[in-house]
């Protein structure tokens, strides 16, 4: 008869059946959590400007609900929302919120800041937009220059605003060479424009978090359309039970009350010089302006 | 190449001054892929095992099924295993999206066809006399299984490094079924896409580099275990 010596292999073995014991541990552990979890859907940038960094862990010591925060395009973010799997929504892409409120999947859609839209570009400025007061005429000036548009293509708020700018202007840009998509978020995309010296449309806060090192220039700002509205949406709970209403609706509540407001007002003065987003809780669309 | 000097101090002082956010971030990185990677053995290694010792009708077609397997990209792992966590989903019940578990079972699904694929090549390479022999000594099947193990022991620990290094070094999978929650979901490769996408250049270089460092040292310690002297 052979002898045996304590198999690594077998040992190994038991120790994996050991690490599903401890999965399934996590699990169970996972589940009596579940109840307090609050799932945010968000667009990249209020996770890349470091804002929900500083809004989170006050919202989640004042009211002990726990916050999944899933950072993506506004486009996509809305998708969550209307199949019930998402909570609370903190979004920037008016035209398709409305369209969510009106298809039911939203109890309420509150104003919450803004800041603003801005194209930038190389400094060498081949179109010569530089200083133009309409952004749809800054468009048009590029197509017409043919010079390369850094789109972001992924549905977020800043892909449909500047759509939006396209149509306005009477563009035709899909298909044309001089129209390229990555497909990717707001810091990638300027990064992207900066290393191939393009034009892009950038949402403010991004931008100036990114700016030091860039080389990309703010050629157009200020004008109406380049508004960048961000609103707060509590998913339908009568569409879908298994939504945490109470936890979105304390989400949504904290994102506009006073003290959020104040810190919205101040955040990134201190490292970016100006504040990144402007707080506008109980404002109308239509006061605000650039 | 500034950038990436700076990246390199960065992650000589994230590493000196033990940064509780990194050091978390490192050991929770480990937590995952080292638990999804010994699930991954256990399905990957009794499958191979399996597979390689016996003959059944339809042989070929399950081993080229497992070797496909080790291709399985981890975006569409992630993609599939979101869709089927979805509170409104299959498997919604559970309520493990967007959690560790639920990261822990899409790696394990990424690393047990690479782990099943190793095994099963590696056990398939012994010499097929070596089986008749150890009978043949009055070992009992399982006996005989076991000193099979034992001699492919080699390729079964390049199994388990493939394993692991498939799963520590993903980001695809784990981004869409965790979330990359701060303190809660992220891990190493997670933090360096979000940081990449802040622009901290330096920070996700610097994350990248603890990475490595990380899985070299679990490499280092499979390499000396596998490389030392056969048991006599």
């Amino acid at each position: 008869m052979l002898k045996f010596k304590r198999n690594p292999f077998l040992t190994g073995i038991a120790l994996a059946a050991a690490a599903l014991v401890i999965a399934a541990g996590i699990t169970t552990a996972e589940a009596a959590k579940a109840q307090k979890a609050v799932i945010l859907a968000t667009t990249t940038s209020t996770q890349d400007s470091g804002l929900l960094d500083t809004l989170i862990p006050m919202f989640e010591k004042k009211t002990g609900y726990f916050v999944k925060t899933i950072a993506v395009g506004s486009g996509q973010a809305m998708a969550m929302g209307a199949k019930g799997e998402a909570d609370v929504l903190l979004v920037h892409s008016p035209a398709a919120e409305k369209k969510f409120m009106a298809d039911g999947n939203g109890v309420e859609r509150r104003l919450v800041m803004h800041n603003d839209f801005i194209i930038v570009g190389p400094p060498s400025d081949p179109a010569k937009i530089k200083g133009m007061k309409k952004a749809t005429e800054a468009f048009k000036k590029i197509a017409a220059a043919g010079s390369i548009f850094m789109s972001r293509g992924d549905k977020s708020g800043t892909h449909a605003k500047e759509m939006d700018i396209w149509k306005t202007a009477g563009v035709k840009y899909e298909g044309e060479k001089w129209y390229q998509q990555t497909g990717l978020g707001m810091g990638q995309t300027l990064a992207v424009a900066a290393e191939k010296k393009t034009y892009t449309l950038a949402d403010r806060g991004t931008y100036l978090a990114l700016k030091k090192g860039l080389g990309l220039d703010i050629l157009v700002e200020g004008d109406g359309i380049l508004l960048n509205i961000y609103h707060v949406i509590e998913v339908n709970p009568k569409k879908w039970t298994k939504a945490n209403f109470a936890g979105g609706k304390a989400f949504a509540d904290f994102m506009v009350s006073k003290d959020v407001q104040a810190v919205i007002k101040t955040f990134g003065v201190e490292k970016f010089g100006s504040p990144l987003f402007f707080p506008d809780a109980g404002k109308k669309v239509e006061d605000l302006g650039l | 190449m500034d950038i990436i000097l700076d990246g390199i101090r960065q992650a000589f002082i994230l590493l000196v001054t033990f940064d509780p956010e990194v050091l978390g971030i490192t050991w929770f990185s480990l937590k995952v892929s080292g638990t999804a990677t010994f699930i991954s053995l256990f399905f990957g290694m009794s499958v191979g095992t399996v597979v390689a010792l016996t003959q059944f009708p339809g042989r070929k077609f399950v081993v080229s099924l497992i070797n496909t397997g080790m291709a399985l990209p981890p975006v569409v792992v992630g993609l599939f295993v979101t869709i089927f966590l979805w509170r409104n989903g299959p498997l919604g019940f559970l309520e493990i999206l967007y959690t560790p578990a639920a990261m822990i079972l899409a790696q394990a699904i990424i690393a047990t066809p690479i782990v099943t694929g190793i095994s099963l090549a590696s056990m398939q390479q012994l010499p097929k006399k070596l089986r008749l022999q150890i009978l043949a000594l009055g070992a009992t099947r399982l006996q005989m299984v076991r000193i099979l193990i034992r001699e492919a022991r080699l390729p079964l620990l390049a199994a388990v490094m493939a394993g692991f290094g498939g799963v520590i070094s993903e980001v695809g999978a784990s981004i869409m079924v965790g979330g990359n929650i701060k303190g809660y979901t992220r891990v190493l490769t997670t933090a360096t896409v979000m940081e990449t996408s802040r622009g901290n250049f330096d920070v996700a270089i610097a994350l990248g580099i603890i990475l490595l460092l990380f899985a070299y040292a679990i490499n280092l310690v499979l390499t000396y275990v596998q490389q030392r002297e056969r048991p006599r």
